[in-house]
Formats: structure tokens, C-alpha cells, sequence
């Protein structure tokens, strides 16, 4: 027809584009193929299982013990927490509990952890917006962060620290006093956070009144964490079930209002003055005992289905274990916050301009290795 | 310290001149190789210019980041971008199968060429100005309109979805624009009463503009720089390019030199808008001067022109630099609001009040 | 009222747009001071890593050349991905008896996910976690290493 030829265009004259899978602001190999009437999206159609390795099927060829490293692989950015899920449904299946001071160490690392996975987003949000520097701003705490987990954990993304029963080793005899260093110079960054990026005229008008979604919508597309939350739906998993002693600690959870990208922007923002406080309530009361539980040398849970969920920094992560009374699981379903998350982004983004999508995608948040896990 | 001051560029200039009149007797061939030769030192010039800036701008960068920026290649990392050229030198440059490859390889070349036509009425120093014409500023504004066309050919040409969604948000941009950008520049020609860059300059010799035109004079700057910024599809109003959006918007599908001249017309496309800005808010050449103080302006007389021009001139490319690394970027409907709705009212406005204040002899 | 309002938001814009002008300029200014980049080849030197930093799995060795593992193989099972290949051999004790022994302790770097699982199991600490980072190599088959020195035994002592 044109210069363009024939297979640009649909034959109500859209035009059909390919976002990803190699594209800057998809995160990772996301597949959106996206039908366009000028700049205004028209649909949006993902694409999954570029990255998808299996993690699942691989996990019912290894013992209790040894499935939980593979987690660490699925969302990345909160390798612990994921860990952690795992860890506790073991332990629910066993029917133990981990020692109190496992228990907070825990709950402290998750919490860092979420601090650090949600201080990438909020440099991602302005890089995939166009604004470079935060990008680099958010990163020098991140690091800060990291560096405590290398320091107890010995590894700075995939910690694998969590064990069934408690945790691997005993905190790092520097990791109070770091911890406490780095959520020092954390809180004295948000101002900075405001200025350079909350603030910003260019950042809100791209952000306010881009990407609805409404609770409802939320509820049926199966959001949850800070997607479902700016739209309103109270879904903290801390709050509804407290695993790990999180029913001891004096927290809010952040709701925002309208539901658009810059309440989800501002849950996010709030959630790291929360996780804040909640480690600064934790971090001089860790108690004396063991970090660990007596466990047999072969885990074996009993026949059954057990299932645990926890509330990662991008939503609820369930593990499901099918045991049929064997030293691995029978079968393994992990209900990843990212891949529900995702199949409202058609939903959100109907309507919008290109550069939205891109905002809006940087506010879901996505993960892609744990969409196809 | 005098003989320095007394050999300045105008002095070369003109001795060049009269030495090509006298030994060439035909008039027409002499301006011939006057030009050749005023050609050849506008390439000079213009090369290690872009390599100043690509290297100030991953400086600017780079410390606004807390990184240190190029670091490896030469001292401080100074030939980083001499090693960067070299390597899009030696790349294969790449013309897709499907493209139009005529105008494919026409458009950065088009991109180059207005952008070099737009130098030719700066003043550099004193009396040191390739053209002089009589209506310089229109001049200005006129051909740098032009670089859209090489915009539009280039993201039509590419064969390729994110060019021409680029290409089209480009076209739409430097369109609506332009208009803030002739307004700005109108109110100093409705104080001055000259097109012509020379009288523009001239007419500072009392005080730069930016300080005798009062706040209007500084509005109509902040709009120049703002628009200007647009003009030149630089972060954060860089649409056509986009990288988180179309990922390299109309130069998706460039590679090797060609997409070097994109860069090289970028870079010179940055220091017109502030060289311009420079010569018609902040008195190009002409020294810092207060009224009538004798003394002091000719304390500042001693300072070389040349040396104000591009102190003046990378100050602004500096702020411009700045915005780049700071701002998000903005939406294309959000654009051509902030064009419409903000802009272009304000400097209409703005323009009343400079050609009230001019008859009035408001200013300094 | 509209004219307020108008000229409240370009007020509000420009002032927001000024403010974080003013961070990054605060960064370009203090450079000398913010820079956080390490310089990584370079300051190889002072480079020190976290004591418990997972970089590879090693077996120490004391001066006698000795070692502590038994050949238990509980880390050959507790690896999940398979790292880990123990070869045993029947070793004659000086008071007739046989006993079991490592003959090689073979480790597959180009496997090894870093999870620490394999040291937790060892009853004996005849393993540990090095904190060595720079894997690189040219050839996949320099990755497969035998973590027993030749020559080494098992330290008096150790079951």
C-alpha cells in the first residue's frame, strides 16, 4: 500500500508494533506486542517464556532443602523473601516453627530486602521516564543495602540465607551497626527522592491520570502488593496472615486512592518509610537463642497439600507443596506476584500513548524472570 | 600583552583578504578561495568543537552521577571520544533492505548542512563573522527549521515502525516550537531595531540586554532556552529519539558514520542555540560593560572577545546539559500543551511588554 | 481566577523544575566529595571482600598437606545441581584395617550457584566458601577443579 508495505498495518489500519523482547524500558525480556492508532494504544498483547527455565518441574527432583536456592532465581530483586515463603511452608509442613531470633532476623532481612528492590524501582521509574541521574541516586543505596546482605549472607542478590528452620548462620557481628548506619543515611535521602523526582512537575503530569484501575479490577485481575494497594484494595499479607512474627510489629499499610500511576508511585514511596520503621523497631531487640531449629538430616513432609503466602515487594507469592510422603515434593506451584500483576496491563494501558505504557510499566513493576519463572 | 591583543581574528581576517585580492587578480576567483578557505576553517573548528562537548556532556554527566565520567582513554579520559569516532569511523554503515536508500543517506547529510548553514552569521569574536548578513536573525530562524526535513526523511526513509512514529512526534514538535523560539528572539529585535547580528551585538556595548531589558528580557530568555531545547530534540523534550520509548526513535537504523553526522548535527545544533542565545541576551563578544563607567569597561576590554563568546556561549550549554540530566521526559500531547497553553502565551504577552517598554525607553 | 490559577502553576512548575536543578547541581559541584565509583581493576590492591563472601568452594589444607574430609559425601547430596563428584577409595590403616578415603574431590565451578548448602552439610568443616570472585577463564575445562592437593590425606583425628 504505502512505503511501509503491507504487514505494518492491520486492516482497520492500526499500526502494530513490537515492544520488546529486546527493548530498555520492558525490564528484562518481555514480549508486548502493541496495536496502535497513532500514538493511542488500542491493545496490548504480552508475550511470555523467554526466560522461562523451569523452576517449578526442577524443584520436584530436589530434597526440602535443596529446591529452596532455585527460588532465588524467580523475582530476583526479592530473592529473600522468596527464600523465606519456601522455608516457611516447608516448616508448615514439618510442623515447626523457627526460633524467635530466626524469626526476626528474618523478617528484618525481608524487609532490606524490600527497601533495596523498591529503591531499583524507584531509579527505574525515572530512567524508563527519561530522567537519568535518580537512576544512579537510587543505586548508591541500594548498594549500602547490599552490602549488609553480603556481609550476613554472603551473597548480594541471591542470598539463599533462609533454611528450613530458622536461618543458614548467625547474623555478622557488624550487621546491627551497619543496619543502622545505612537506614540513617536512607532517611536523610528522601527529601532528596522528593526533589528530584516526586516533586517534579514533568513526573507528575506524566504519572497523575495515566493508568487507572480501578479496585474492582484489581480484585478480578488477581493484583496484589502495590498494584492492588494504590487502587485501594487492602491485600497486605503482613497484615491479613503475619507470618514470621510480623503480628508483633506496629506497622501501616499504605493505601493509596485513584488508583492511577502516581498513587502507585506514592504506595511504593510510603512503603519504604514503613519498611524503615519496622527495621528500626527490630533492630535492637533481636533475641538471644538459636538461629536455628533441630531438623532431621532428610527432610520428609507428610502426605497433604501445604500452602504458604507472603507478601514479596512487588505482591503475594504463594508456594503450593503437593507431598505424597517423599523426600521431594510430589509437585510444586509457586503463585508469583509479577504474572498476575501483568495480565491487568492490557486492561491499564487501553487508551493511553505510548509514553504511557512505558510509565505504566515502570509502575506495575515487573520482573519477567518471575512471570515465566 | 598588547601585540596579543592587537592580533585578534579580525586583524587575520581581513590580512588574509587582502593578500588573496592582491595576488589573484580575478576578483571572482579570490572570493572563491576566500570561501574555500573559510569553509575549510569552519571544518576545522567544528570537529574538535563536537569532541569538546561530547566530552563535557559524559563529564557533566558523569559528576552529576557520581561517576567520574570517561576516565581510561588519554589523560582525564580527554580522547574517550576521539576513540568513539574512530570506532563509528571503521563501523559498517548499514543500510536496511527495505529502506529508501537515496534519501536514507541524504538525510544526515541534510542534518549536517543546515545546521552548519546556521553558522555562518555568528559573530565568534570582533569583526570576526563569516557573513554578516543584513537579516541575520531571520536568517537564523529560518534555515533551522530546515533540520526537520532531515528528521522526517530520515525516520520515513528507515523502513522501520519506531523511526517513523519518531520522525512524526519530531515533526509535530519543532513545528509548534518555532514560534516561541522567533517570538523570544523578536523582542530583542524590537529593542534593538536590527536584524543584523553585528547591530544586535553592538547595541550591548552599554550593558547586555539580560540586565537593561529587565524582566521581560529575562522571560523571553528562559523561553529561548526552553524552546530552543525543543528545537534541538534534546532531553527532556528528545521525542523523536526517545530511547525508553521507540528505543532510538528516527536513528533506530543508523550505524557507522552516518549516524556520527547525527551526533555531529546534534552537538552543533547545541552550541548554535546557545551561541545565539549568547550574541542576543548576553552580548556574544561584547565584554561585561555597566553604563558609562570607562574605567571598569575597560578593564573588561582587556579579557579577548573570542573568549567572552565561548564563555558565555558554554555557560548556556551547560544549562542545557543540565536539563538533559535532570528532567524526565515529557508526553507527547504534554508537549505541545506546554507549547500552546503556556509558552506562546506567555512570550505573546511578553512581546507587548518588551515593544511597550522599547518605545518608552524603559530600559537602561 | 483563571489568570491565578494560571500563573500559580507555572509558578509551582518552574519552582518544582528549579528544585531539582538544584540536587544535580549540588552533585556537580560536590563531585570531588559524592563520586562513589570504585575503581575496580585498579584498586585490586586494597580490594577486600566480606569473610563470608561465596565465591568458590575450597578445601583447606594445613602444612602438613593434610585434610579433613572423610568421603562422607553428604555435600555430594546436598548439592542441588550436582557440583559436587567425590571418587572414595579403601585406604589400608596402619592397624590392618580398611578404611574409606577420598582418592579425588572433583568440583564443577561452571555448576556452582554459590548457595552455601554443600558447607552446611560437611560434618567435618572440611569445606569452605573462599572469597575469590575473578572465575574467568578461556576454557570451560579450567573450571573443573580437584580441591584435594595430591599427594594430601586425612588429618589425624577427623571421623
Amino acid at each position: 500500500m504505502s512505503l511501509l508495505g503491507e504487514d505494518y498495518t492491520t486492516e482497520e489500519g492500526e499500526f502494530v508494533i513490537n515492544i520488546g523482547p529486546q527493548h530498555p524500558s520492558t525490564h528484562g525480556v518481555l514480549h508486548l506486542k502493541v496495536w496502535l492508532d497513532g500514538e493511542t494504544i488500542k491493545k496490548v498483547q504480552p508475550h511470555l517464556g523467554y526466560i522461562h527455565r523451569s523452576i517449578e518441574k526442577m524443584s520436584e527432583s530436589l530434597s526440602y532443602r535443596n529446591f529452596i536456592y532455585a527460588t532465588s532465581r524467580m523475582d530476583y530483586l526479592s530473592a529473600h523473601i522468596n527464600n523465606q515463603a519456601c522455608a516457611l511452608c516447608v516448616e508448615k509442613g514439618l510442623q515447626i516453627e523457627a526460633p524467635p531470633r530466626a524469626q526476626m532476623i528474618r523478617i528484618i532481612l525481608a524487609e532490606l530486602t524490600r527497601l533495596a528492590s523498591h529503591q531499583l524501582w524507584w531509579g527505574c521509574t525515572g530512567l524508563d521516564l527519561g530522567a537519568v541521574s535518580p537512576f544512579f541516586y537510587a543505586f548508591r543505596e541500594r548498594e549500602a543495602i547490599l552490602e549488609i546482605m553480603e556481609e550476613t549472607c554472603g551473597a548480594r542478590l541471591t542470598q539463599n540465607f533462609c533454611v528450613p528452620g530458622g536461618i543458614m548462620a548467625d547474623i555478622h557481628p557488624n550487621f546491627q551497626k551497619r543496619t543502622k548506619d545505612v537506614l540513617k543515611q536512607i532517611k536523610s535521602k528522601f527529601q532528596e527522592y522528593d526533589d528530584v523526582l516526586t516533586g517534579n512537575v514533568i513526573f507528575e503530569n506524566r504519572n497523575k491520570n495515566v493508568g487507572f484501575l480501578t479496585a474492582e479490577d484489581a480484585i478480578s485481575f488477581g493484583c496484589t502488593g502495590p498494584m492492588a494497594r494504590g487502587s485501594g484494595v487492602s491485600c497486605d499479607v503482613r497484615k491479613w496472615f503475619p507470618y514470621d512474627g510480623y503480628d508483633k510489629v506496629q506497622f501501616d499499610e499504605v493505601l493509596g486512592k485513584e488508583g492511577d500511576c502516581f498513587s502507585r508511585y506514592m504506595v511504593r514511596m510510603n512503603e519504604m518509610k514503613q519498611s524503615v520503621s519496622i527495621i528500626e523497631q527490630l533492630i535492637d531487640n533481636i533475641p538471644e537463642g538459636d538461629f536455628q531449629a533441630k531438623t532431621k538430616m532428610v527432610l520428609k513432609l507428610p502426605k497433604g497439600e501445604f500452602y504458604q503466602r507472603v507478601e514479596t515487594a512487588r505482591g503475594e507469592l504463594g508456594v503450593f507443596i503437593v507431598s505424597d510422603g517423599a523426600a521431594s515434593p510430589y509437585r510444586i506451584k509457586y503463585r508469583s506476584p509479577n504474572f498476575s500483576n501483568l495480565s491487568a496491563l492490557d486492561h491499564v494501558a487501553r487508551g493511553y500513548k505510548i509514553g504511557d505504557l512505558v510509565a505504566i510499566m515502570s509502575t506495575i513493576d515487573l520482573i519477567i524472570p518471575d512471570v515465566d519463572r | 600583552m598588547n601585540l596579543l591583543l592587537t592580533i585578534s581574528f579580525s586583524s587575520v581576517a581581513s590580512g588574509i583578504h587582502n593578500w588573496l585580492v592582491s595576488t589573484i587578480p580575478n576578483e571572482l576567483l579570490a572570493k572563491s578561495v576566500e570561501m574555500v578557505i573559510a569553509g575549510i576553517c569552519l571544518l576545522l573548528f567544528l570537529v574538535p568543537l563536537c569532541f569538546i562537548l561530547g566530552y563535557m556532556e559524559r563529564k557533566v554527566a558523569g559528576f552529576m552521577q557520581m561517576r567520574y565520567g570517561p576516565n581510561r582513554v588519554g589523560p582525564y579520559g580527554s580522547l574517550q571520544i576521539v576513540a568513539d569516532t574512530v570506532k563509528l569511523v571503521m563501523k559498517e554503515g548499514l543500510t536496511p533492505t527495505g529502506s529508501d536508500k537515496f534519501l536514507f543517506n541524504l538525510a544526515p547529510v541534510i542534518m549536517v548542512v543546515t545546521c552548519m548553514l546556521v553558522l555562518a552569521p555568528i559573530a565568534f569574536a570582533k569583526d570576526f563573522q563569516i557573513w554578516d548578513i543584513n537579516i541575520g536573525v531571520l536568517y537564523v530562524s529560518a534555515i533551522s527549521s530546515l533540520a526537520v526535513i532531515g528528521i522526517l526523511m530520515a525516520g520515513w526513509s528507515s523502513y522501520n515502525k519506531y523511526s517513523l512514529l519518531g520522525a512524526m512526534r519530531s515533526g509535530a514538535q519543532i513545528v509548534s516550537y518555532e514560534l516561541s523560539v522567533g517570538l523570544s528572539l523578536i523582542s530583542i529585535v524590537i529593542l534593538t531595531g536590527s536584524l543584523k547580528m553585528s547591530d544586535i551585538v553592538m547595541s550591548q556595548e552599554t550593558g547586555w540586554w539580560i540586565i537593561r531589558g529587565h524582566i521581560p528580557v529575562i522571560i523571553s530568555f528562559v523561553i529561548f532556552v526552553i524552546a530552543s531545547t525543543a528545537e534541538i530534540n534534546r532531553a527532556p523534550f528528545d521525542l523523536a529519539e526517545a530511547e525508553q520509548e521507540l528505543t532510538a526513535g528516527f536513528h533506530t537504523e543508523y550505524a557507522g558514520m552516518k549516524f556520527a553526522m547525527f551526533l555531529l548535527a546534534e552537538y552543533i545544533n547545541l552550541f548554535i542555540v546557545s551561541a545565539i542565545a549568547a550574541t542576543l541576551f548576553l552580548g556574544g563578544w561584547m565584554p561585561f560593560h555597566i553604563g558609562h563607567w570607562q574605567e571598569f569597561n575597560h578593564i573588561m576590554d582587556f579579557v579577548p572577545s573570542s573568549l567572552w563568546f565561548l564563555g558565555k556561549t558554554f555557560f548556556i550549554i551547560f544549562i542545557i546539559m543540565q536539563f538533559r540530566w535532570t528532567f524526565p521526559r515529557l508526553r507527547v500531547d504534554q508537549l505541545l500543551t506546554l507549547e500552546w497553553k503556556y509558552l506562546l502565551p506567555i512570550s505573546m504577552v511578553n512581546t507587548i511588554l518588551v515593544t511597550v517598554m522599547a518605545i518608552m525607553g524603559w530600559h537602561f | 481566577m483563571f489568570l491565578t490559577d494560571y500563573i500559580r502553576t507555572v509558578y509551582k512548575g518552574v519552582r518544582s523544575l528549579l528544585t531539582g536543578m538544584k540536587t544535580t547541581g549540588y552533585y556537580f559541584t560536590h563531585a570531588r566529595k559524592e563520586i562513589k565509583t570504585e575503581e575496580y581493576p585498579d584498586n585490586r590492591a586494597t580490594l577486600t571482600m566480606f569473610d563470608r563472601f561465596k565465591g568458590e568452594v575450597v578445601m583447606p589444607h594445613d602444612e602438613n598437606n593434610e585434610h579433613r574430609c572423610t568421603g562422607c559425601q553428604a555435600c555430594e547430596i546436598a548439592c542441588p545441581n550436582g557440583t559436587i563428584k567425590i571418587i572414595t577409595k579403601q585406604e589400608l590403616q596402619p592397624d590392618g584395617k580398611k578404611k574409606k578415603a577420598i582418592d579425588t574431590f572433583v568440583y564443577h565451578l561452571e555448576l556452582c550457584t554459590m548457595c552455601n548448602l554443600c558447607v552446611v552439610a560437611c560434618p567435618s568443616d572440611a569445606i569452605k566458601m573462599a572469597q575469590t570472585f575473578e572465575h574467568s577463564v578461556y576454557d570451560k575445562k579450567q573450571l573443573k577443579k580437584v580441591l584435594n592437593n595430591p599427594g594430601s590425606k586425612i588429618m589425624e583425628g577427623v571421623e
